[in-house]
Formats: C-alpha cells, sequence, structure tokens
C-alpha cells in the first residue's frame, strides 16, 4: 500500500505528542490504578487466613469495589477514548487544506483512511495493554496471586474484545469526521450515538418490553411466559448497542462462574439452592463458546463501520475536499 | 516550436449533475512555457486543474499530461508534476523542515536525498532562516513560497500554480512572481497559472488562455490577442483590455 506506512507513522506521532491523548492515558491510568488498589486491598482484607479461590487474579478486573469495576469503566468510558482519538481525524485536514494536497502526492486515496484507522487502533491497543499490565502488576503485588496460564487466556481475549469495541468507537467518529466538515460538529455527533447507546437504548428496551409484554410491578400472580417476554424483548433491542455485547461478552469471559451472558429472571429460593450445587467454573473454551455470537458481532459491527467510512470518504468529490 | 506538448486535452469536459463546469476543452501546453489560464471566479479553471492531476474524473474527453493519462496512471503523473492548491495549507505544528519531509516520503523519496533537496528548495524560495519556526508562525507569503518548496523536492517537469499571489501583499507578489519567473527561465520548469489578477499573468506569461463559464474562449500570446481583439495599431495594451472585451462578449 503505497503511502500507507508514512501517513501511518506520523499519525502516530501526532498521537502520542497531542495533549489529548496524554489527558484519556492519564485518566484511564489513574482509574484503573485506583479501582484495582481498591479491590486489592478488599481481596487482601477479606481472604487473610482462607484458602484463595480460583481465578482471583481476575477479580482485580470483574470486582465492583466501591464505584465499579474496571471492566465496567472500560465498557462505559472506552467509547470516549476512540471517540476522541478519531473525531477530527478527516476534517482537521479538510479544515486546515492539507487534504488536497495529501490526495495530489503520488498514493492511493484509501491510504489515508485505511493508515488514520490503524493509527487509531493501534493507540487504543499499546494504550489497553499498557493497562491491564500495570494493573496484574499491581495485583500481584496487593493480593500475592499470581495469575494462571488460563487467566492470561481470557485477559487476552478480554484485550482482544476490548480493542474491537473502541476501534468500532473510533470508526463512527471518523465516519462523521469524513461527513461533516466542522471538527465541533463531528465531535458532537459521535457522542450523541454514544449518549444513545449508553443511555436511552436502555430507556427504549424497557418501554418497548413494557409496551409489548406489559407487567404488573407487583410481581404477584404474574404470567411466566409473559415476563419470560418482556425479558426477551429488553434483551433483544439492548443486544443492538455494542455497549450491550461489549459488556456481556467480556464479563462472561473473565469471570468463569458466569454460564450464560444472560440474566436469570425468577430467582426463587429453590432455584438458587439447585443452581448452587453446580457452582464450578466454566472451561475457557465453553466460556469462548457463549460469548462467540457477541464478539463476531463486535467484529462485524466494527468493520461495518469502517467501510461506511471508506466508502464515503472514497465516493467524495475531491471539489468537496 | 520545436518544443512537445507536455498536457495535451482533446473535447474535456465536466459536468457536475446538469451544471456544466467545462465544456469541450482543447488545448495544448508546451514543454517549457508559463502558461497564464485566466477567468472569473467559477469559470472552471479549479475544476480543469483536478481533472488535469487525476483527482477528478472527466466527464469525456481525453487528456494526456507529461505522456500519461492522468485518469488511469494518476501515480506517474503525481509523482513528476507539482501542484500548489489555492491558498495551500501545512500541518502548523510542525516546522517547514518536517512538513517538507512528510511530503518527501509520501513521494518514495529516501530521506538521504530528500534532506539535501529540502534545504535546496527552502534556499530557493528564501526561507532557510527560518526553517525551524513552526509553520503556525508563518506570514501568508512565507507560506505561499513555503508552498512553492513543498512542490520543488519533487524536482517536478510541470507546476501547477492555483491562484498563488493571491492575498499576497505588493512586496510578496513580487517576491512569487520573481520565483515563478526564475523557475521557468533556470530550471526550464513548465509552469500552468491559473490566476484572475490579469497585470501579473501579463508580466510572467508566455501564452494565456481565458476561460468563461466552462467555455475557453481564446488562447495565445498576449501579443497576439491584442491584435485580434483591440487592432494592430494600439501600441499599448493590457491584457485586462483584452479579457473585458472577451468577457462581455460571451
Amino acid at each position: 500500500m503505497r503511502g500507507i506506512f508514512t501517513i501511518f507513522r506520523k499519525e502516530m506521532e501526532d498521537h502520542f505528542s497531542s495533549i489529548r491523548f496524554l489527558l484519556i492515558s492519564a485518566l484511564i491510568v489513574m482509574v484503573g490504578v485506583i479501582i484495582a488498589s481498591m479491590v486489592g486491598m478488599g481481596i487482601q482484607e477479606e481472604s487473610k487466613g482462607m484458602a484463595k479461590p480460583t481465578f482471583l487474579f481476575l477479580w482485580l478486573f470483574t470486582s465492583t469495589g466501591k464505584l465499579f469495576s474496571f471492566v465496567q469503566f472500560i465498557g462505559f468510558f472506552g467509547p470516549l477514548i476512540g471517540i476522541f482519538l478519531g473525531f477530527d481525524s478527516i476534517n482537521r485536514e479538510r479544515v486546515s487544506r492539507t487534504l488536497s494536497k495529501l490526495l495530489s502526492q503520488p498514493i492511493y486515496r484509501d491510504a489515508v483512511i485505511n493508515a488514520k484507522f490503524l493509527a487509531g487502533a493501534a493507540v487504543i491497543a499499546i494504550v489497553l495493554v499498557a493497562i491491564v499490565l500495570i494493573i496484574s502488576g499491581l495485583g500481584i503485588r496487593l493480593i500475592g496471586v499470581v495469575p494462571g496460564s488460563e487467566e492470561v487466556l481470557r485477559l487476552a481475549i478480554y484485550l482482544i474484545a476490548s480493542i474491537l469495541y473502541i476501534s468500532f468507537w473510533l470508526g463512527i467518529s471518523i465516519l462523521f469526521s469524513v461527513i461533516f466538515r466542522s471538527t465541533a460538529t463531528s465531535a458532537l455527533a459521535s457522542l450523541a450515538v454514544w449518549i444513545f447507546f449508553s443511555f436511552f437504548i436502555s430507556l427504549g428496551a424497557g418501554f418497548l418490553a413494557d409496551a409489548m409484554a406489559p407487567i404488573g410491578q407487583s410481581g404477584a400472580g404474574m404470567d411466566p411466559t409473559l415476563v419470560v417476554k418482556h425479558e426477551q424483548v429488553q434483551r433483544t433491542i439492548s443486544l443492538l448497542s455494542p455497549m450491550t455485547l461489549y459488556s456481556d461478552a467480556t464479563t462472561t469471559i473473565l469471570d468463569p462462574m458466569r454460564k450464560t451472558t444472560q440474566a436469570l429472571v425468577l430467582m426463587g429460593p429453590l432455584e438458587r439452592l439447585s443452581l448452587s450445587r453446580f457452582q464450578s467454573p466454566l472451561p475457557l473454551l465453553q466460556s469462548l463458546f457463549i460469548v462467540t455470537p457477541h464478539l463476531v458481532s463486535l467484529v462485524a459491527i466494527t468493520f461495518l463501520c469502517f467501510g461506511i467510512c471508506y466508502l464515503v470518504f472514497m465516493r467524495q468529490e475531491i471539489r468537496t475536499v | 516550436m520545436e518544443n512537445q506538448a507536455i498536457i495535451e486535452a482533446e473535447g474535456l469536459t465536466k459536468k457536475y449533475g446538469h451544471q456544466i463546469a467545462v465544456k469541450n476543452l482543447n488545448l495544448q501546453i508546451r514543454e517549457g512555457e508559463v502558461f497564464g489560464f485566466l477567468g472569473p471566479n467559477g469559470a472552471g479553471k479549479t475544476t480543469t486543474l483536478l481533472m488535469f492531476l487525476g483527482l477528478t474524473e472527466p466527464t469525456s474527453g481525453k487528456v494526456r499530461v507529461i505522456g500519461f493519462d492522468p485518469t488511469r496512471d494518476p501515480f506517474h503523473v503525481k509523482e513528476k508534476i507539482g501542484y500548489l492548491p489555492e491558498n495551500v495549507g501545512f500541518y502548523d505544528d510542525m516546522d517547514a523542515r518536517q512538513n517538507l519531509q512528510y511530503i518527501a516520503r509520501l513521494n518514495r523519496i529516501p530521506d538521504k536525498i530528500s534532506s539535501g533537496r529540502i534545504d535546496e528548495s527552502l534556499k530557493v524560495v528564501d526561507l532557510l532562516e527560518e526553517v525551524g519556526k513552526k509553520v503556525g508562525t508563518y506570514s501568508k507569503g512565507m507560506r505561499q513560497r513555503l508552498g512553492i518548496a513543498e512542490v520543488l523536492i519533487k524536482e517536478p517537469q510541470l507546476i501547477f500554480l492555483d491562484e498563488p499571489t493571491i492575498g499576497l501583499d505588493p512586496d510578496g507578489t513580487n517576491r512569487m512572481l520573481d520565483l515563478i519567473h526564475s523557475l521557468s527561465r533556470e530550471k526550464n520548469i513548465t509552469i500552468f497559472l491559473s490566476s484572475h489578477l490579469l497585470d501579473q499573468v501579463q508580466r510572467i506569461c508566455d501564452r494565456v488562455g481565458i476561460m468563461i463559464k466552462g467555455d475557453l474562449v481564446a488562447m495565445g500570446p498576449i501579443e497576439e490577442l491584442a491584435k485580434k481583439k483591440l487592432g494592430v495599431d494600439k501600441e499599448h495594451y493590457t491584457l485586462e483590455e483584452i479579457y473585458m472585451k472577451y468577457f462581455k462578449e460571451a
């Protein structure tokens, strides 16, 4: 690919020397370290004088501690990383009139957009790998447990899913930076999509589920099939959100005790009792099977998003560039 | 002329929807000449340039630039010609050398060769002393000259300049025109200059073409057009008079 490496290299240099990147990584490292040390100290206290449970190490990432877990944090704020890295990638060059100059060099036109996406994805990968390593190091010191090979593998899958997830948001923001000429507009549009998927889709899902399968507030004398239907509708709609896809997939892959990505409804005392008899961790391969549809969907929406972005960019008349 | 054509356009047409931007353009530019491409704003000058560069596909017609079809063979064309867009942009947070080096790398010029060329071309445009400053601090005239330097690192055979003096102060304009003139005389680079600043074009161009509403209404050396339009006996003519005459007729 002609020119792609040169542009990739410049974009990486730009990212690493930008204040934006510094802020993002400072924020993530700060929050990550705070969560990990809180959780780590909690585990230290609780597990004093007890045999260490299996997969204790992964608790560092999934345990909610006082506020939220690291996994939840990335699920919620990860999109912002992607958006910050991409929202002005094309229209900044357009505003500063460097894009037409760039395109009049002997390079493929798609090299510009490919290199920008790849550079953003590479930055995301570097930041995430770094923070997971930092938390792991901190965790080993605090709880004195070294991760086993299965835990390392689960973390690796978690990392890949996270990189994909944040790259999806990078794609969204690059798409808006291709469509809109003003950087403020593209930033706001990306944020609007983020807010929609993180807050409003669950509201909408609940509303639609109530409309299609109305269940009362009381819970007494409910029709079980209606409750199941209510739950199904709500699940299906919220699965449209990449955020749900991602958080379902990652919490399941990082918690071997979880047998399904779905929350269980109607946990009566007897059901609870019968379930607790099967409390043994799921093998890695089984966990992977459960989340495969989620991971495939994540890959698909990421590629779809970048594909649209690519098409729009390639078809734009140069005059408007 | 013994020189061969470096640009040849035949029946070149570009439509945007129903609007015709360039209508059946026939044009030949010879090697080594300074050609002035005139016309009011929105006449289709920039569209024509973009078609020559392979950045826009013509709706119909043929064009060959330095012997290649810009649509089919954009790399050959883009490697050998320089294009200075109107109000050229730079990466403001990089200095002049970094900007030029980026362009050199995109042209696959090895760093060893490009560093020499960068110094040389910065010297030509008289910016060698300002090389360490961020381009964001440059004045308009300096940016425009840096644009020329950027074009020169490719060692082009042909340079397209789109309104190179617009918005420059008188001193900046003079330096720019002298620079363009010397590039043509000393380096034998063909210059294709699009502008509507007629007195400047008259100063440096060998031949001119006048485009109005997508139509090339006149082409030739300025004296010839003066003879044709203003009458032979007139001693003092300006390009402006010729141009206005064509403009009113169109």
